[in-house]
């Protein structure tokens, strides 16, 4: 019981409850879906679901993701796929660009005659 | 078809739509069973997505029979208040769903002769059939499309999935032929079954063949369905269906 604490990242399945099987090959692997809604310039991430394939996730993620018109356009990616950030890295990775709100673009002065910026 | 409205009588048109009615409710039926039970729950939903389109299809022959028949009926009195002699569902829809591959592949047999047959009521010179028809034919691709995919998924799958899909051949070969069998309100209202027939022949044997699925051989025909001469399933399923309605009658939401 050396590994109480176990982290969990991205793709990753939940909780494993006691008892139950801890055997992944009984599962279908999990993807990620992106929908491009109707005036939507890009796909974006809606959540992700189980299937044996790619063509598999592509009508699952219709059943599950656009029953209500909310797409007309859908990627799928195999969560395993994704390289995720380490939420124990976040300090290094991100902390940085706190104190240099100089990186905004709000520093900018636009000359008046460019408007709708 | 060629039907001009005055060449088919009312009541044969009137049978002829509660035959589309009865038969789209009573699978539809049979595919909620499945909600909350499939093997996953994605693909739960998807069929319980098709049992959802499959009510709104019979909703709407419904709502057009009643409006046909008038004297009060609606929608809910033919569906609600109808016994097992007065529903003309194809005998395939009202058999039990057994395993998932079962209930897939009677879904693919099923939705191949609705999209040939909805193919045909496009052409129909009854708007209102028309109308639905023409709703209803892209939901039923993507039926065709969905249940295919498990045909051949599970053919061409494991040893165990492919004995599964033989059993189920086994299991309906004897009631797809009622499906091409035309009850005398069918050829009034001039639907080519000939046709349909063969359209669905040639879809089956491709979608088999990639499949690696041998085509149903030995067959009978059970026939009776459409006239109302139903298996012992039916009455089950409208003792739970209708239970509601004769229990609290004119209940509403």
């Amino acid at each position: 019981m050396n590994n109480l604490i176990k982290k969990f990242f991205y793709g990753d399945y939940g909780e494993i409850e006691e008892g139950a099987s801890t055997s992944q090959d009984d599962q279908w692997p999990l993807w990620e879906i992106f929908i491009r809604s109707k005036q939507g310039l890009d796909h974006k991430h809606v959540g992700s679901l189980h299937a044996a394939d790619a063509k598999m996730a592509i009508e699952n993620a219709r059943d599950v993701y656009t029953r209500r018109q909310e797409g007309i356009s859908i990627w799928v990616v195999e969560s395993k796929n994704i390289t995720a950030s380490n939420p124990d890295e976040a300090g290094e990775l991100f902390e940085p660009a706190q104190d240099k709100i100089y990186r905004h673009p709000t520093f900018y002065h636009l000359p008046e005659k460019v408007n709708h910026m | 078809m060629s039907t001009s409205k005055n060449s088919v009588s009312k009541e044969n048109k009137i049978n002829y739509i509660l035959y589309l009615a009865d038969t789209t409710l009573i699978l539809s039926h049979r595919n909620s069973e499945w909600c909350g039970h499939a093997p996953i729950i994605e693909q739960d939903i998807a069929l319980t997505n098709i049992a959802l389109d499959l009510l709104g299809q019979a909703r709407n022959f419904y709502q057009y029979a009643a409006e046909l028949i008038g004297n009060n009926a609606t929608e809910d009195s033919l569906a609600y208040l109808r016994i097992e002699n007065e529903y003309k569902n194809l005998l395939l829809t009202e058999l039990p769903n057994d395993d998932w591959g079962n209930t897939v592949l009677r879904q693919f047999y099923f939705s191949v002769y609705q999209f040939y047959l909805y193919q045909q009521l496009q052409k129909s010179d009854d708007e209102q059939l028309v109308a639905i028809a023409n709703k209803a034919i892209k939901e039923v691709s993507y039926h065709v499309r969905w249940s295919g995919e498990w045909v051949v998924r599970l053919g061409d799958g494991t040893k165990e999935s492919h004995q599964r899909m033989l059993n189920a051949i086994e299991n309906l070969k004897n009631y797809l032929g009622e499906m091409f069998i035309a009850a005398d309100y069918e050829t009034a209202m001039n639907i080519d079954l000939n046709t349909i027939q063969k359209q669905w022949d040639e879809k089956v044997t491709s979608v088999f063949a990639e499949a690696t699925l041998p085509l149903p051989k030995n067959i009978f025909n059970h026939i009776g369905g459409k006239t109302g001469v139903h298996t012992e399933y039916l009455g089950y399923i409208l003792t739970e269906m209708q239970y509601l309605q004769r229990t609290y009658p004119n209940a509403v939401w």
